[in-house]
């Protein structure tokens, strides 16, 4: 029974990686482009709820009205300065921008905040917890995040699906030439987008600090989990990055039960795997940054 | 006054010059048919017009305004649309969402959904199909009202009979001599000289990336027109 | 007459000063053994840079992982070590252990590219990091210190290891110099512009890239084992810890993409300002994140490869010059 209740905990902890990754996956399927501050975004969106509940004198919770409309302007603002001119620059300058902004954020984070790990209140919801059995616990905090994940996937791909906004993302990604040509006004285009994975990426750092805690350095882990997600369910499926979160968190969760040292080591091992066997992971659009034949 | 007028124009992919010195005119209603070899820089032409690259040199005045600086979406605005080379559909959209991205520009004479089904009725019935599942010629209908969608008053094609079997080649022409009844403009870039000549009033060949023909289609002799094609003219 | 030629008076000028100061450093231990320890970092540094650009700048792969073979090389040494073998050899069993490793490391995550490839080079070095974290035998989360130093004098240690960062950082201009300018480099050059194009013309881009990444391995490696040597001690979190590609990324962009003076360049600069920001903790990550991101997007070439654009000087020629 024990197993069940990992495998239960493994989901719902897959449920908060997809969330965090659905962002990465977003931005790569549209704008071809990795964005390897991405859980730096997820941390600063920690921080930033941490400064409002305090400053504000309310629950985590009740900030994020206010935090993911700041996450999504910083996400336009971000495109617009800075990585709508990388992507002029080539298709390295893009992953060196990127990395260069990972470390000054992490950095400003360690000098503003210092490197204590902290967490966020959740009031009475991280408290609570429904019991099945003598084994299996599943905290409201938990369900909760797994749906706000699938809400906020499901809403994403409705928006890509009936929108206009979504018809124009779709076409942009399939082909950003004929895109521009046939009237699609692509920087409007590609900041929304942007917009929208950093206030995704600040949605599931709020929950990670709900659930777990976090410090200025979590970025890197975050984006390693949010990769590995990613490529294990195919790269520019949203779906399929929720399949890839799952089967990250029962494998954390599964081996985890069995020797909490492996932990972690299992998931890498496991993106590996399906690196070596499937690269273009289980479901994969068209236009995955898999190496063409011939240049393999 | 012409429609587009197109005042030497100079177009370089980097180190390489595509076109030297292009002039032509449109006038409104009219229909000109571009010829010439592969590589002879019709479809830059075209993607120029459209505002895919910034020429190097020259200017494009459209309805009188200098629309040589002007971004691709505002040209779709202000009424020219490109029929890509190739169709280039967006491949995971269905095809009514791909005449549907097209209406993102649209003007005040804009075709509706219905009056392209009237028209196309291929795609009626395979609107709500993947465009990258398509058949050549129900591709190519759509691509076409793909562009209809934004009410252009110049249409510019790009080799729209590429791939497709004659009787659908021939459908597509009975459709475009209907726009041309409707009042748009068109210029039609054709290897198929017969069909060039036949649904066209102005021919222009280009060789290299330069004009060397530009005359009334019916005043031409087709062994002219082929001399300047292959650059064997006198 | 036309010519084309492959060397400069400048470059000889360049070749026969490197010599000069090659034999000046290699007297340091004997004459101003003080500075040892600073100038073996500095050794390193130039040779990291140097290795880092050979994948980014000439073969087109942005890996971000190289970490891993820092720590590969290290506990290969350690394990050398502590089976009896004189560490100063094990140094060169370790670099090959190293090269070793990336053989089917390159054979996973060549499967991706560009970004991706980025972050799966890291995934691979958090996957060792974490190996040697859970392995008791390798001292697990505390580390170890390095054993058999014991046989030589401390002074003799430090000298020896103070030699092989000069002959490590010397061997990587020099050899990968020379290999650029060698068929492989202008392969090389190919495939990082355009892996398709390059494809097309006949170079074998797999093999291109997977000898490329061998070779980083291996320096890599062996600058790894040296480190170990220098501070005799090492410990997971610091040898496999991802700072070292951020130093690499900001010594190969501030220095210049693509040329060998670059990355001398940008170490000696990195160098600098690691002395001068010593005591401001995390702002001196800040300015170097700043400055890699401004770099890239408004000086692409780095600091030598303006200069170097610019005014058409080139210490050490990779390419052809035509004079008409």
């Amino acid at each position: 029974m024990t197993w069940l209740n990992a495998a239960l905990q493994g989901i719902l902890l897959g449920g908060e990686y997809a969330l965090v990754a659905c962002g990465l996956s977003l931005t790569f399927g549209v704008m071809r482009l990795v964005n390897l501050a991405h859980g730096d975004f997820a941390v600063c969106g920690a921080y930033l709820a941490l400064v409002l509940s305090a400053s504000l004198g309310m629950p985590a919770w009740y900030t994020l009205p206010l935090l993911l409309p700041i996450a999504f302007a910083a996400g336009v603002a971000l495109h617009l300065a800075v990585l709508s001119r990388s992507l002029r620059g080539g298709v390295l300058a893009p992953v060196l921008v990127t990395f260069g902004l990972s470390v000054v954020i992490e950095n400003l984070l360690l000098e503003g905040a210092s490197a204590n790990t902290r967490s966020l209140d959740g009031g009475a919801l991280s408290l609570a917890s429904i019991e099945i059995g003598d084994h299996i616990v599943i905290s409201w905090l938990r369900l909760t995040g797994l749906l706000v994940a699938l809400l906020v996937l499901g809403g994403l791909q409705a928006l890509l699906s009936h929108t206009s906004w979504g018809r124009s993302v779709r076409a942009t990604s399939d082909d950003l030439d004929t895109a521009r040509l046939v009237g699609v006004r692509v920087r409007p285009v590609f900041a929304t987008v942007a917009g929208v994975a950093v206030a995704t990426a600040a949605l599931a750092g709020v929950f990670l600090g709900l659930i777990s805690a976090f410090d200025p350095l979590a970025g890197g882990t975050v984006l390693i989990f949010a990769f590995e997600a990613v490529v294990i369910g195919g790269l520019g499926s949203l779906w399929g990055t929720l399949v890839g979160g799952v089967a990250l968190g029962l494998t954390q969760q599964l081996i985890g039960q069995w020797n909490s040292q492996y932990a972690v080591l299992a998931v890498h091992v496991l993106f590996l795997v399906v690196l070596a066997v499937r690269p273009q992971g289980m479901f994969a659009a068209a236009s995955s940054p898999v190496a063409l034949p011939g240049t393999e | 006054m012409s429609l587009l007028e197109i005042e030497s124009l100079d177009v370089r992919y980097g180190d390489f010059q595509a076109l030297f010195g292009v002039s032509l005119a449109v006038a409104e209603n009219a229909a000109l048919a571009l010829v010439g070899a592969n590589g002879a820089g019709k479809t830059t032409l075209l993607r120029t017009v459209a505002g895919a690259h910034p020429p190097a040199g020259g200017r494009i005045r459209f309805d009188g305004a200098d629309i040589t600086a002007m971004p691709p979406h505002q040209r779709v605005r202000v009424g020219i649309a490109l029929v890509p080379e190739g169709r280039r559909l967006f491949a995971s959209l269905t095809a009514e969402e791909n005449i549907r991205v097209g209406a993102i520009q649209a003007g005040p004479h804009a075709w509706s959904l219905p009056r392209l089904y009237e028209v196309f009725p291929l795609i009626a019935r395979c609107r709500h199909r993947r465009a990258g599942l398509l058949s050549g010629g129900e591709q190519q209908a759509v691509a076409i009202a793909r562009a209809l969608a934004s009410g252009p008053r110049l249409l510019l094609l790009d080799e729209i009979s590429l791939g497709l079997a004659p009787a659908v080649v021939d459908a597509l022409y009975d459709t475009l001599a209907e726009l041309r009844a409707a009042g748009t403009a068109l210029v039609l870039v054709e290897q198929d000289l017969d069909r060039a000549q036949g649904a066209c009033q102005d021919l222009v060949c280009l060789l290299e990336g330069r004009v060397v023909l530009a005359a009334p289609a019916g005043a031409v002799a087709r062994a002219d027109v082929v001399a300047a094609y292959f650059g064997t003219a006198s | 007459m036309a010519t084309i030629s492959r060397w400069s008076r400048t470059a000889s000028a360049a070749a026969a000063c490197g010599v000069v100061l090659a034999v000046a450093l290699a007297a340091v231990p004997y004459v101003a053994a003080r500075a040892e320890s600073a100038l073996i970092d500095l050794f390193l540094f130039v040779a990291l840079a140097n290795l880092w650009n050979l994948l980014a700048g000439f073969a087109g792969l942005t890996s971000f992982g190289q970490q891993a073979y820092l720590g590969v090389g290290a506990y290969a040494l350690y394990l050398y070590a502590a089976a009896g073998i004189d560490p100063a050899l094990g140094v060169v069993l370790a670099a090959l252990t190293a090269a070793l490793v990336s053989v089917p490391v390159s054979l996973l995550v060549f499967r991706l590219t560009a970004g991706y490839f980025a972050v799966a080079t890291w995934v691979v070095a958090e996957v060792l990091h974490l190996l040697a974290t859970v392995s008791p035998r390798v001292g697990g989360n505390t580390g170890a210190s390095l054993p058999g130093t014991g046989r030589y004098p401390l002074v003799l240690w430090q000298a020896v290891t103070y030699w092989w960062a000069l002959g490590l950082m010397l061997a990587c201009v020099a050899g990968i110099g020379l290999l650029m300018r060698s068929r492989f480099g202008l392969d090389a050059r190919a495939v990082h512009a355009d892996p398709v194009a390059a494809a097309a013309a006949g170079v074998a881009v797999g093999r291109v890239r997977r000898v490329a990444y061998l070779l980083a391995a291996l320096g890599t490696g062996a600058v790894g084992a040296v480190l170990f040597c220098h501070h005799l001690y090492v410990e997971p979190s610091s040898i496999f810890g991802a700072q070292y590609s951020v130093y690499m990324l900001f010594m190969v962009l501030i220095g210049g993409l693509g040329t060998i003076e670059g990355p001398v360049l940008g170490a000696l600069i990195f160098f600098g300002l690691q002395q001068v920001l010593a005591g401001y903790g995390a702002w001196y990550l800040v300015v170097l994140g700043t400055v890699a991101v401004l770099v890239t997007l408004f000086a692409p070439r780095g600091l030598w490869g303006t200069v170097a654009a610019r005014w058409r000087i080139s210490l050490l020629p990779l390419g052809y010059r035509f004079r008409p």
